[in-house]
């Protein structure tokens, strides 16, 4: 039939099937002759969105980074195609300088600490290794700052160079301390030596400078007086001739004179520039032992320019009266060249030294001479006239040219002499500073010698303090350290006493204790004793129970049972069970239990067969009613009977196979139970195996008992190996 | 001694048999005695004898099985 379905089901299903195909083929082909387009139409407009979508991230992620950064983490190869389309990610540019400039700070930093931690180590001296560290003095606050900040930093990185901040000991100190004197002392020598021979070197300068200027103003002096001489003075030819010798030798003079002051001033002004410098070095080393030659090294700077500076200047007022010698004598040169040029443009023939040729001369030149004279004369008067007239003039000018010159020279002086007062002022501040300065240092030292004073009294009062108070312990301390001998002494003592005491007493104790024993021993022994022939008996007694064979009851107990009661007269509670046996057991003995089981074997068929007879029911048809139940009913021959009994249950056939079953199972109790409940001739018939089956029961209760008890007995008084 | 009760049963089938048979018997014989003297042979004696013989012992065997359970007048009286 399931075939057939499915048969019938799968042709259906064709049919369908066949059907279907060309109703759709059909409908395709209507439809795909209209829809080409619309496909078409679809698939460019998908082509379009997607394209779009991806241009619209294109420029998003362009315009915004979190976006793009969004899009590369999410979308598997945006990446490569947002790197094809916008180059690679524009990173953010603010952080990474910033890490640069902290990266590049922290070194820099390092050193400095690492210069500073070592200059607070050494803080006992001054150290120079702090040189580097105050030439930046501008960012020094904000370095410090950081510093703070960085200095567990500097610490953790560079455990190395900075030493734990722990006391160093005092030879360390003190070495350390001596260490930096020596290195003072050394660099004073140094600098002062330095000092000295850039001051003696400058001073040499200075000297040959003055010195040259002094020649180079003598020789100018010296120069302006012949020329004023061979100006003015009315002297013999030969004599002029030689002054116009001694004259050009001065100039000559002069000229080498000035020229070598020039070279040696330029000398002197590099060496005391480089005077200068090592002071400004000497003054950059910051040493106090230093100090005063530096300042006696500028105070000798100062004084040597404040020399030089003279010395030029007089060359210079003695050069400008030169000048005005010399413009004198040129305009008188010129003068006289020009009038001997008149003479000579008059009387060609007369040589310049016109002086010496008054007989040489003739009447006409005389007569053009003297005209020329007057002329000359008069021109000269003119010339004078106009020179008065203008002489106000030309003396406000020259007075004016003059001025200027003075207020330029005076400027100058006062240029210079300024500049020294300054110098000088600053040098006078300078010393005044150094005085100040022992001066605060021997008041410092004053001070800490009387804190050192102080120091040492405190701490030599803390000291007895302390040492009273160590007494007063250590006094204490052996008092009760005595105080605590004694008492462990008595202690011992008291023990030992005990102890021994203690001995005796176990010593008796101990002998009371085996009197003991032995005493208990005894009863004991009389106890087991008693116990093993209460056991004996109670054996006796079991074993004649045994001795019952098939459907021969056993020998009577009686005896058995005397025995018992004989070995426990003391015992009511043996007593009691040995008189609680059935005295039909004493006198007749009981069955066993394979008996009484052969016994109901054969009162089984029985029960069965007048199962229905009872008070009501016992008529002779009633026994043949009965008899024929019993041939046609079957039950089990052994049911295992259930743990609570319902009324069903109490159908006799059931209760025979209950009974029967725990027969074979040894349960004799049960059986004897389940054939209680039993009625009618069924029950009259059982009535004597269920007699015996109780009286067997009850005996063998009260030898088991007795057993249990003679086995406790005997188990309580047993001593253990 | 040992009473056995379940005995009692199988003695008093005993007794019904045999007072079964004693009873057919002797009304059997009395029966063929009358029927021979006095009722010209006929068999209706016969099986009245018999039949009182069998129904006397029915009526005895009953009244045996039965006696456990029947309360005597003696016993009621007292």
């Amino acid at each position: 039939m399931l075939r057939a379905c499915l048969r019938g089901a799968n042709a259906t299903a064709r049919k369908n099937y066949r059907r279907i195909p060309l109703t759709s083929l059909q409908q395709c082909r209507h439809y795909t002759a209209g829809e080409s387009s619309s496909a078409s139409k679809v698939v460019v407009a998908g082509l379009l969105t997607v394209s779009g979508g991806i241009g619209g991230t294109i420029l998003y992620a362009k315009w915004d980074h979190k976006f793009r950064a969004a899009v590369e983490k999410n979308v598997p190869y945006s990446d490569w195609l947002l790197g094809l389309a916008l180059g690679p990610p524009a990173q953010d540019p603010g952080l990474p300088i910033k890490k640069r400039v902290e990266l590049a700070q922290p070194p820099s930093m390092i050193e400095k600490q690492v210069k500073k931690s070592a200059k607070k180590e050494g803080a006992e001296g001054p150290v120079k290794d702090s040189s580097p560290v105050p030439s930046k003095p501008a960012q020094s606050i904000e370095e410090e700052c950081k510093e703070c900040h960085e200095h567990k930093e500097a610490t953790a990185v560079h455990p190395a160079p900075t030493e734990p901040m722990k006391e160093r000991p005092v030879e360390e100190v003190a070495a350390r301390l001596a260490q930096q004197e020596q290195e003072e002392q050394d660099i004073s020598a140094s600098v002062s030596a330095s000092l000295e021979d850039s001051l003696a070197s400058s001073a040499k300068a200075t000297l040959q400078a003055i010195g040259a200027q002094e020649a180079a103003l003598q020789a100018i002096i010296q120069h302006t007086d012949k020329l004023k001489e061979a100006m003015e003075a009315e002297v013999l030819p030969e004599e002029k001739s030689n002054q116009w010798k001694d004259l050009e030798a001065a100039l000559a003079d002069r000229t080498t004179a000035l020229n070598d002051a020039r070279a040696a001033l330029s000398k002197a002004n590099e060496s005391l520039d480089s005077l200068r410098s090592a002071i400004d070095k000497s003054k950059g080393l910051k040493i106090s032992s230093v100090r005063p030659l530096v300042l006696a090294a500028e105070e000798n700077l100062h004084n040597m320019v404040v020399d030089l500076d003279k010395m030029v200047m007089k060359v210079q007022s003695a050069e400008s009266e030169a000048k005005i010698v010399s413009q004198y004598s040129e305009l008188v040169n010129e003068a006289k060249r020009q009038f001997q040029r008149e003479v000579s443009s008059l009387t060609p023939e007369i040589q310049a030294n016109w002086k010496g040729l008054t007989g040489k001369l003739s009447t006409d030149d005389l007569n053009a001479l003297i005209a020329h004279a007057h002329r000359r004369i008069d021109q000269l008067n003119r010339e004078l006239a106009e020179q008065k007239v203008r002489e106000k003039i030309h003396i406000d000018a020259a007075l004016e040219q003059q001025k200027l010159e003075d207020q330029k020279a005076l400027d100058n002086a006062v240029n210079t002499v300024l500049q020294h007062v300054k110098e000088e002022a600053r040098l006078e501040q300078e010393r005044k500073l150094a005085e100040l300065r022992e001066v605060m240092e021997a008041e410092m030292r004053t001070q800490l010698r009387r804190q050192a004073a102080a120091h040492t009294d405190h701490v030599q009062d803390v000291l007895k303090v302390q040492e009273h108070e160590l007494k007063a312990e250590a006094e204490q301390v052996l008092s009760s350290k005595m105080l605590e001998q004694e008492t462990r002494y008595r202690q011992l003592t008291q023990e030992q006493l005990d102890n021994f005491t203690l001995d005796m007493n176990t010593a008796y104790a101990r002998l009371k204790g085996v009197e003991e024993a032995i005493d208990s021993h005894v009863v004991a022994e009389e106890e087991a004793r008693k116990a093993h022939q209460l056991w004996l008996s109670v054996e006796a007694l079991s074993y004649s129970l045994k001795t019952a064979e098939a459907d021969v009851p056993t020998v009577p107990l009686e005896n058995a049972a005397q025995a018992v009661r004989d070995s426990c007269r003391d015992n009511d509670f043996a007593l009691a069970l040995a008189s609680a046996l059935p005295e039909k057991s004493l006198q007749r003995g009981v069955y066993s239990e394979a008996s009484l089981r052969a016994r109901f074997n054969s009162l089984r068929s029985l029960a069965r067969r007048v199962a229905l007879i009872d008070e009501s029911r016992n008529s002779l048809y009633q026994y043949f009613l009965s008899y024929l139940q019993a041939a046609l009913l079957f039950e089990k021959s052994q049911e295992a009977p259930p743990s609570q009994l319902s009324s069903e249950d109490l159908d006799p056939f059931k209760l025979l196979s209950y009974a029967s079953y725990c027969l074979e199972h040894g349960d004799l109790e049960l059986a004897a139970k389940l054939v209680n409940q039993l009625r009618g001739e069924a029950r009259r018939v059982v009535q004597d195996w269920l007699i015996e089956a109780r009286l067997t029961l009850e005996t063998r209760q009260v030898v088991s008992l007795l057993s249990a008890y003679a086995n406790a007995v005997g188990l309580g008084t047993t001593q253990a190996p | 001694m040992f009473s056995m009760s379940e005995k009692e049963l199988g003695k008093k089938w005993d007794r019904c048999l045999a007072d079964g048979a004693i009873k057919l018997g002797t009304g059997l014989g009395l029966g063929i005695v009358f029927s021979v003297l006095f009722f010209k042979r006929h068999t209706w004696p016969i099986s009245l004898g018999s039949g009182a013989g069998l129904g006397m012992a029915y009526a005895n065997c009953q009244n045996n099985l039965r006696s456990h359970y029947m309360l005597h007048r003696g016993d009621k009286e007292q």
